[in-house]
């Protein structure tokens, strides 16, 4: 049976389920590369590729988010698994936290190469132009912001998948193979 | 005419009031009439200018007296601008300028000497990612006169080099890049 695009009340659509998925993978990868462009020397081969690639990856990320953000406005979302009350309170924090992190992951980093007022290059695709900068030695400032937000959002995403595990394995529920697409409801 | 000659005996009698001593001179850096460059060479295909945006200082000069002339400089290390803020931020970091453990830099002369054709040597101690070494600056008088604001000003360039081992710089940039070339420029506003 195919997955509908749209959520129901009971499962997400292929819709969520690829823009989650496709999200996560981006930001597990983008910040061991983050930590890779740290290490790198002026003179290292690398040195111009793998910090071309991080930006103009994030940028996408950054375009995935805003399409994300408005397919979660106008689609319906699934009813929370049933848990106690401070579970679904607790749950439904750290959903929010993921966001309000990756947003400022984003915008931190858009900020440390726009400082100068020079564009970002999108793999050489186009150009994202620079906003003027908000404070002196924006670079900076925005580098620990960056390093901060990016660390937390990819802590809270282990705490995030332990959690989906936790359901699957010992509450035995579907809030895993409904984001899998592998929980169907059956209609009769 | 007998304005003019009044003026002019107010401005003399005022010349003679302050100007008895070595005169002290503020760096208009508030007008940016004063610059801090550097260069430093890439790859040694080219060379790499950037600016030190924030400082402050005076000097004191008497065109009379020059060899009693004496400049100090203050610079805001943090306030480096290469033009590029990648570049900028791993300039202030502890493998080049670390801006955060030595905030200030600075540059206090010990010694001018004159070489009477409007160029002089200038000695002096430069403190940079707090090490402090003795530096030479080549001095060229550029000129000293009225301003159309009624004040007096007085201006020199000068150039210098050091290596950035010196002052506890680490990173090597290459053999043709370890030697930092500053020129300045400095417009003082007489007292």
């Amino acid at each position: 049976m195919a997955i509908p695009i749209k959520n129901s009340r009971n499962s997400y659509g292929l819709g969520s389920i690829a823009l989650h998925w496709v999200m996560a993978l981006t930001i597990i990868g983008l910040y061991p590369l983050g930590l890779y462009i740290e290490t790198l020397d002026y003179y290292d081969p690398a040195y111009r590729t793998i910090p071309h690639w991080h930006k103009s990856i994030g940028l996408l990320l950054a375009s995935l988010l805003i399409v994300r953000i408005f397919w979660r406005a106008l689609t319906v979302q699934p009813a929370a698994i049933e848990q106690s009350r401070l579970l679904k309170v607790i749950t439904h924090s750290v959903h929010m936290l993921l966001y309000v992190l990756l947003v400022i992951a984003l915008i931190s980093g858009y900020m440390i190469s726009t400082a100068d007022g020079r564009p970002i290059d999108v793999f050489n695709w186009f150009q994202v132009p620079a906003l003027p900068a908000v404070v002196e030695n924006q670079e900076d400032i925005a580098g620990e912001i960056h390093y901060i937000s990016t660390t937390t959002l990819v802590s809270l995403a282990g705490l995030h998948a332990l959690a989906a595990l936790k359901h699957h394995f010992i509450n035995k529920d579907q809030t895993l193979t409904r984001m899998l697409g592998m929980h169907q409801e059956t209609r009769t | 005419m007998k304005l003019k000659s009044l003026v002019a005996g107010i401005a003399l009698a005022s010349t003679l009031a302050t100007g008895a001593q070595a005169a002290d001179y503020v760096i208009d850096t508030k007008g940016a009439h004063a610059s801090i460059n550097f260069r430093v060479s890439h790859l040694g295909y080219s060379w790499l200018e950037g600016r030190f945006n924030e400082f402050g200082g005076s000097f004191s000069y008497d065109a009379a007296k020059p060899a009693e002339a004496k400049i100090n400089v203050d610079i805001n290390p943090a306030s480096i601008d290469s033009n590029h803020a990648e570049r900028d931020k791993h300039l202030r970091s502890n493998e080049f300028l670390d801006v955060k453990n030595h905030p200030s830099a600075s540059f206090e002369s010990t010694a001018f000497m004159p070489n009477g054709d409007g160029t002089a040597v200038l000695k002096g101690n430069l403190t940079l990612r707090g090490v402090t070494k003795p530096v030479e600056l080549a001095v060229t008088k550029i000129g000293e006169g009225d301003d159309p604001w009624g004040g007096y000003r007085a201006g020199f360039s000068a150039t210098t080099e050091f290596q950035m081992k010196d002052f506890g710089i680490t990173k090597n940039l290459g053999p043709a890049s370890e030697t930092v070339y500053m020129e300045l420029h400095v417009e003082g506003i007489r007292q």
